[in-house]
């Protein structure tokens, strides 16, 4: 039998900050959520990308967000998963709709499997990786 | 039959057909690279239909394919090639391989087409630690992203099984989908698999069996999530005309679709996107409207059944009932042969059979027209073959001469 672990990757598999996203990850790491909004139409977007899905537009400015939304869907990983992850299981992972209206995958943070359900209302943690990337996360906002 | 006008026929209708069908036999280990599985089954296809391999002059494969034109026509006497193609997305292109072969022939771009598929993904496959062949791809992952993933693997969101669970409990959300219909779905292509002499799972399996099967993310449990297998098949595929010389029935392709919208890597975009605006609801509408036929048309269904969820929503998506509605279709025994109100995957599908990208699901449609199916539909003459439904994908209509 083949040792499958050979190829596997060890390390925590790191956001890379590029053109369109640096923004995202210096807001991150100053401990703020922020999204693209379109100028002319005002349409909150993510993923970072140039260009605006509703009208076009290549104008746009990073807004601030509420950092608040609620559970879209959610899962819980019992494995397997990467080994960067492994002594996390079970875990959950969480696509946040947030009341900018954008859809955003992350973590709810100390919460029990059995609590989790669409509709939580949940607001943002900032979760330092490294000096330069702070993921983002959540919690149950009360 | 329903049967809808057109005012014009489209070109690809019926001007290509399925006339050779082979495959390896599917394992957990077959102990084979994927070159040389690959190689097996082409050799078996051309067996099929009479063909020699000399007389290929088109290609198409999924572009994950790690057996390249090149090293596949060294081991066919180096025939020529006219056209090759590849279609992205794995198990998305599932049909569009063979929409592809068709348009190409319809095109006269070619005139024999060999599609095929070859993976050593077996749990116990000999070929796992391999850099390219083999493995679990997100297993490879680069440890620096910076491509979009970056917004999903540092969350712990690693792999397709993940954001299948994470849609599949959207779809239990918004419309109270159970457990016993996923284990519905499971048993019935069991069932299918028990009486299919190729198939690597065929022990029966009961709903208790499913529910007790350990839960890998919610909500999907081991035995809603296809097998892994070594095995490859490979098609050969021609002109109407041509086929009717050669030594096999064959399985006309009636009308194909392809079309791209979201996928599920990208999960912030399809959840942000109507399903009824995403790829697999437009290539059902556009397979419809081409074809002159409707659901009640198809005697059997091929969907890409990585997941026994999936195959719920994929129900939905082509218009075999209405959203939400997929649960209760399935419901005792819905996609079972031969008293379903759909038979469904009649190999056992990946869920039961192997899983070669979706493409063994094509060789069963193909034995279906031919009526040498394990589980036989009676007179059947009309079978649908989707691709993945949280892809870009595609999907084709074959029908009897």
């Amino acid at each position: 039998m083949a040792d499958r672990t050979a190829t596997i990757t060890r390390a925590f598999p790191r956001p890379q900050p590029t053109r369109d996203n640096a923004a995202f990850w210096e807001a991150a790491r100053r401990g703020e959520l922020r999204f693209q909004r379109c100028s002319p139409c005002g349409v909150f977007r993510h993923y970072p990308r140039p260009t605006c899905p509703a009208c076009l537009s290549r104008e746009f400015t990073w807004e601030l967000s509420s950092g608040r939304g609620a559970v879209y869907t959610w899962t819980i990983v019992r494995g397997p998963t990467l080994p960067a992850f492994q002594d996390r299981l079970p875990y959950n992972v969480v696509d946040v709709l947030l009341d900018e209206g954008v859809h955003f995958v992350s973590q709810v943070l100390d919460v029990e499997p059995e609590e989790l359900r669409a509709g939580l209302r949940v607001r943002t943690v900032f979760v330092p990786l490294d000096d330069e990337i702070t993921l983002v996360k959540f919690r149950l906002d009360d | 039959m329903t049967r809808i006008r057109s005012a014009h026929l489209p070109p690809l209708r019926d001007a290509a057909a399925i006339v050779g069908i082979g495959q390896t036999p599917f394992s957990k280990s077959l102990g084979l690279s994927e070159y040389e599985m690959a190689v097996d089954a082409i050799w078996a296809a051309c067996e099929d239909a009479g063909l020699s391999p000399r007389e290929i002059d088109g290609l198409v494969r999924y572009d994950m394919e790690q057996i390249d034109e090149e090293q596949v026509l060294a081991a066919l006497g180096n025939p020529l090639l006219r056209w090759f193609c590849g279609t992205p997305f794995g198990g998305g292109g599932a049909a569009s391989v063979v929409v592809l072969a068709a348009a190409a022939i319809a095109a006269g771009m070619a005139e024999t087409v060999l599609v095929y598929r070859s993976r050593a993904r077996g749990k116990n496959s000999g070929y796992g630690k391999d850099p390219i062949q083999g493995g679990r791809y997100w297993e490879k992952m680069p440890e620096s992203l910076p491509g979009l993933n970056q917004w999903h693997v540092p969350q712990g969101l690693v792999s397709a099984f993940q954001e299948m669970a994470m849609i599949s409990m959207r779809h239990r959300i918004e419309y109270g989908t159970t457990d016993d219909q996923y284990a519905d779905v499971a048993i019935a292509f069991r069932g299918h698999a028990m009486r299919n002499p190729a198939a690597v799972m065929r022990t029966p399996m009961t709903r208790a069996d499913h529910h007790a099967s350990r839960m890998i993310s919610d909500p999907l449990r081991l035995f809603d999530c296809n097998i892994e297998t070594d095995g490859a098949v490979a098609m050969i595929v021609t002109s109407t005309a041509r086929s009717r010389d050669l030594r096999q029935p064959p399985a006309i392709v009636h009308a194909g679709a392809m079309a791209a919208g979201s996928h599920h890597i990208r999960l912030s975009n399809l959840l942000g996107r109507s399903r009824d605006d995403d790829s697999a609801a437009r290539v059902a509408r556009q397979l419809w409207e081409s074809s002159d036929l409707s659901p009640a048309d198809v005697d059997a269904a091929f969907f890409y059944d990585f997941f026994t969820s999936m195959v719920i929503i994929a129900l939905e998506d082509y218009g075999f009932c209405r959203r939400g509605e997929g649960g209760p279709f399935v419901q005792d025994g819905g996609l079972a042969w031969p008293d379903g109100r759909l038979v469904c995957n009649s190999n056992g599908g990946q869920l039961s059979e192997a899983f070669i990208h979706g493409f063994n699901n094509t060789t069963e449609a193909v034995r279906q027209i031919r009526g040498t199916s394990t589980a036989q539909v009676e007179g059947c003459e009309i079978a649908l073959v989707a691709g993945a439904n949280t892809d870009p994908t595609g999907a084709f209509l074959l029908r009897r001469a």
